[in-house]
């Protein structure tokens, strides 16, 4: 689609460079534990649970206190206020008070003069627990009927009766696993108790304004007692949201019990054994269609493993129902919703909060489809697109206004080479035994928003100082994807300084107040926003003292360059700023924004709640080694659709890691808990992220070419998750080449992750023996 | 006390010979430009020099460094090859959240230094103990050529 050219812009939509690129290419970046630490700072340690569910019998640690340089020790009967850092539920105890829910639950939690002594001191307690049959996994919770929250259900038409009329029907079972984070800078918070009462945090984390709230009601006291700050974090992807919150509360109780500074840094294995991960998801589904593959009707459950609380996993299942749909038409369709608890970590949001866990539902099921009919997947893809009306409206009621997958799809299928490639691999497949190839088109319809609107709100502060130069403060934090350069050349923009002249500031409760977490995708949209609100009225206040002092008209009033012009008249910025100090005009202002439009009644699951949809689709290429079960990504061509790109260099990075992350996720990383609850997989020795051998050198990004029908931030395009959900092309690129291997017709029932075993165990279960 | 040459300066530490050289930098000397990941030599975010080798510092006893040459983010920008890695890696815009990218730097640097004009097969063989959650590895594979041209 071309669209007009977008307006010429002096900083917005172009390639800068990460803000703080100089800082990290020198080691100069500071993050939460490289924050110089105060004299008579205390390390804290962790005690944790040694069975998955039981009552804590007895817990002796007398020899804990007694250890020489351990100066506190803290149990759930020292909590004399809030006693959950839960962020919805207050069902997530700071520390056990008796009843263990999971293997690794911090029982009790220790301040001494080293990490050291810490370390070696919590080894020492001895506890005792009467064991209670666990539930680990998304069966034997299905079995027992426990849940976290009410299963839900969500329809449109009457699925029953559609699937009976259909010409075909097919039923099957999927799963896919759940997602270590994997942040490379762990959980970490550092707690200054100041000297009026107070508590100074700094914490590594996507929601300060949770943090602080969380915080002052654990030690009890008023949110303005309690100040928390971040400059930027080493990797998030939703690990951050709520899961830092425990030890932000740890830390701070810890430094109001002893009145000294205290840091809480998990350990790498302790990271992983004691956060919440990506939800695990187990699938039945039973779709009726007709010879093209278009669906008639489906009726799919969606059994979450919440883990041992709530904790995000009511709007994390919420918004895989919203994405259930990805791309295509659902006309009668049914939903059931099982949010189980299981005796596991309480999974919580990552990158993509359940997106992904939808559209890996509908993605199989298409794809059975088209095995079932001898067909392409992509012709069964194309045949249940959203279209013109009446196919043009999810099953919870919003309209599809800029469906732009069937021109972007067609774009993507031309400039990959996608027909002769599928040519070129059959050919391949039917001279190679053991190697067989295979390849994948996917989309993405991805919406953008907050699923619980009030969220949707923002908060940004802008200082002009008498030199000219611009300090602004916003609710977001910086974790890598970009947020303060965006922000930055949004203000620049907006003021016509060079972008050296704005500096964003670390995020801090004490400037911006209640903000929402840096999360669904959205910062940049609604801190951005707020940003340029806050810089519009600074500008709108000068233009009106400037069209004075020239007796021109404010609205021939221009900024640019570092300088205002009207006609002949010009001045440098600061000199107007000048001018305006001493005319007692403030130069300061507080900008503020809500996302137009949404709205969404959870009663009836029907509204609009997003505002708008970012688009994308990939064509990967596999090898599948049949004899081992290894896979390799070949070759990756993405088109993405980021609307007006802010900034293509940063949005491009996102679209790369993104996809690097999803195929994590769908092929290489998984969690296995041993029988006793224990997580074996808590080191990167057992849990395989990406790294450089997984990318392949063929590997394109385009941007596909299209303004956002939003007005939004200069008419671009979210972009952090999205492109996470690239990386099903991957998983269906393997599915292909195992399809090769199936008889026609043959359904191939791979598991994800698509790891060697799972290859092994499609492969036995379709019948294949290479070579035989 | 040891004594130890770190980006050309001796420096005197009080630490246990089996600390490792990870704390001594970080904690001891408030170097904290090179970074904990897991502390078990399996992410290579604490990647520095050792007369030139990559190691991995969380679990490399400080003795082990007694008198070699130990190079670190902070000062891997004091030569050639080290500028070029960190020039590239801007204009490339490699860095998203930037916790591992001080390791993945360290590792780039001494490969150029043994092979000025790596393959990319070269270049995962080098880079391949680095991860990188942010999934930065197609641009650290093109920065790492940028960098070799700049140094041509």
């Amino acid at each position: 689609m071309s669209t007009p050219p977008p307006p010429a812009h002096d900083h917005v939509g172009l390639p800068y460079a990460h803000d703080s690129a100089r800082l990290h290419v020198t080691g100069r970046a500071r993050y939460t534990d490289d924050l110089p630490e105060l004299p008579g700072t205390l390390h804290a340690a962790l005690g944790c649970a040694e069975v998955a569910h039981g009552r804590l019998s007895a817990l002796d640690l007398d020899t804990v206190r007694q250890l020489p340089g351990v100066r506190a020790v803290l149990t759930a009967a020292d909590l004399c206020h809030g006693t959950s850092c839960g962020p919805i539920e207050p069902d997530d105890p700071i520390l056990c008070a008796g009843e263990v829910s999971f293997f690794g639950q911090p029982l009790f939690a220790v301040a001494a003069d080293s990490v050291e002594i810490a370390r070696r001191a919590v080894r020492l307690a001895w506890a005792e627990y009467e064991t209670q049959p666990a539930h680990l996994d998304i069966a034997s919770a299905r079995a027992a009927a426990d849940y976290v929250l009410p299963p839900v259900e969500m329809q449109r038409g009457d699925a029953a009766a559609a699937l009976q009329q259909a010409p075909h029907r097919l039923q099957g079972q999927l799963s896919v696993g759940g997602q270590e984070h994997f942040y490379l800078e762990g959980q970490v918070s550092y707690a200054v108790p100041r000297d009026d009462g107070g508590l100074q945090l700094y914490c590594s984390t996507q929601h300060p304004s949770e943090m602080q709230q969380l915080v002052a009601e654990a030690l009890g006291l008023p949110a303005h007692a309690v100040t928390v700050e971040c400059r930027r974090i080493g990797g998030g992807f939703g690990g951050k949201e709520t899961q830092s919150a425990q030890w932000a509360c740890l830390a701070a109780l810890l430094a109001q019990r002893t009145g000294r500074p205290v840091k809480l840094r998990l350990d790498r294995d302790v990271d992983i054994a004691v956060t919440g991960k990506r939800h695990d998801f187990a699938y039945d589904y039973d779709a009726g269609f007709d010879d093209s593959g278009r669906l008639h009707g489906l009726e799919l459950t969606l059994a979450a493993r919440c883990g041992h609380s709530a904790d995000l996993s009511g709007p994390v299942n919420d918004r895989a129902l919203f994405h259930v749909d990805n791309a295509y038409y659902l006309d009668a369709v049914t939903l059931h919703n099982l949010r189980l608890r299981t005796h596991t970590v309480s999974n919580t949001a990552f990158r993509g909060f359940g997106g992904p866990q939808g559209m890996f539902a509908i993605e199989s099921v298409l794809d059975d489809i088209a095995r079932t009919l001898q067909c392409d997947p992509l012709v069964v893809r194309r045949a249940n697109f959203y279209g013109a009306a009446p196919r043009d409206t999810t099953h919870y009621g919003m309209t599809v206004a800029d469906n732009v997958l069937p021109e972007l799809v067609d774009q993507l299928e031309r400039d990959s080479h996608y027909p002769e490639r599928r040519h070129a691999i059959a050919a391949f497949n039917a001279a190679s035994p053991v190697l067989k190839r295979g390849l994948a088109l996917t989309p993405v319809k991805f919406g953008i928003a907050f699923t619980a609107t009030h969220y949707n709100q923002a908060g940004a502060l802008a200082h002009v100082y008498l030199d000219g130069s611009v300090l602004v403060s916003h609710g977001g934090i910086e974790m890598g994807q970009g947020l303060h350069i965006k922000v930055q050349q949004v203000v620049a923009e907006e003021l016509g300084l060079p972008l050296e002249r704005v500096r964003i500031g670390a995020t801090d409760t004490a400037k911006v107040p209640n903000t929402s977490a840096s999360a669904a995708s959205s910062s940049a949209d609604l801190n951005g926003q707020a940003a340029r609100q806050a810089a519009g009225a600074i500008r709108t206040r000068l233009a009106a003292l400037f069209a004075v002092l020239y007796g021109c008209h404010a609205a021939t009033v221009e900024f640019k360059g570092g300088q205002v012009c009207s006609g002949e008249h010009r001045l440098d910025f600061s000199e107007l700023v000048t001018l305006a100090y001493r005319r007692r005009l403030p130069l300061w202002e507080a900008g503020f924004y809500r996302t137009p439009k949404i709205h969404y009644d959870a009663d009836t699951r029907q509204g609009r709640p997003f505002y708008y949809f970012a688009y994308g689709a990939a064509v990967s290429e596999v090898a599948v080694d049949t004899l081992s079960g290894a896979t390799r990504l070949l070759a990756v061509d993405i088109l993405h659709d980021v609307g007006r790109s802010l900034n293509p260099a940063i949005d491009r990075g996102q679209i790369e890691g993104g996809f690097v992350q999803g195929m994590g996720w769908l092929t290489s990383e998984e969690l296995c808990w041993q029988p006793d609850g224990r997580l074996a997989t808590h080191a990167p020795s057992t849990y395989k992220i990406p790294t450089a051998y997984d990318v392949p050198e063929h590997f394109t990004v385009t941007l596909f070419d299209n303004a956002n029908i939003e007005e939004g931030l200069h008419h671009s395009k979210a972009v952090g998750e999205p492109p996470l959900m690239l990386a099903l092309s991957v998983f269906f690129a393997i599915r292909d080449a195992l399809g090769y291997c199936a008889a026609p017709g043959q359904r191939v029932p791979l598991a994800a992750p698509a790891t060697p075993q799972a290859v092994l165990d499609a492969l036995d279960a379709i019948g294949y023996r290479p070579g035989a | 006390m040891i004594t130890l040459n770190i980006n050309g300066q001796a420096m005197r530490v009080d630490a246990a010979p089996d600390t490792p050289l990870l704390w001594v930098l970080r904690d001891t000397l408030q170097m904290t430009g090179t970074k904990f990941g897991c502390g078990m030599a399996l992410c290579g975010a604490c990647t520095v020099h050792l007369d030139g080798q990559p190691i991995r510092s969380c679990s490399t006893p400080v003795s082990a460094a007694k008198g070699k040459k130990i190079t670190t983010i902070e000062g891997v920008g004091h030569d050639r090859v080290g500028q070029a890695v960190q020039q590239a890696w801007q204009q490339l815009d490699v860095v998203q959240c930037g916790y591992c990218q001080s390791g993945q730097i360290m590792s780039a640097v001494a490969l150029l230094h043994s092979n000025r004009n790596p393959s990319d097969a070269d270049i995962d063989n080098a880079m391949g103990g680095n991860v990188c959650r942010c999934g930065t590895y197609v641009r650290i594979r093109a920065a790492i050529h940028e960098a070799a041209k700049l140094l041509a």
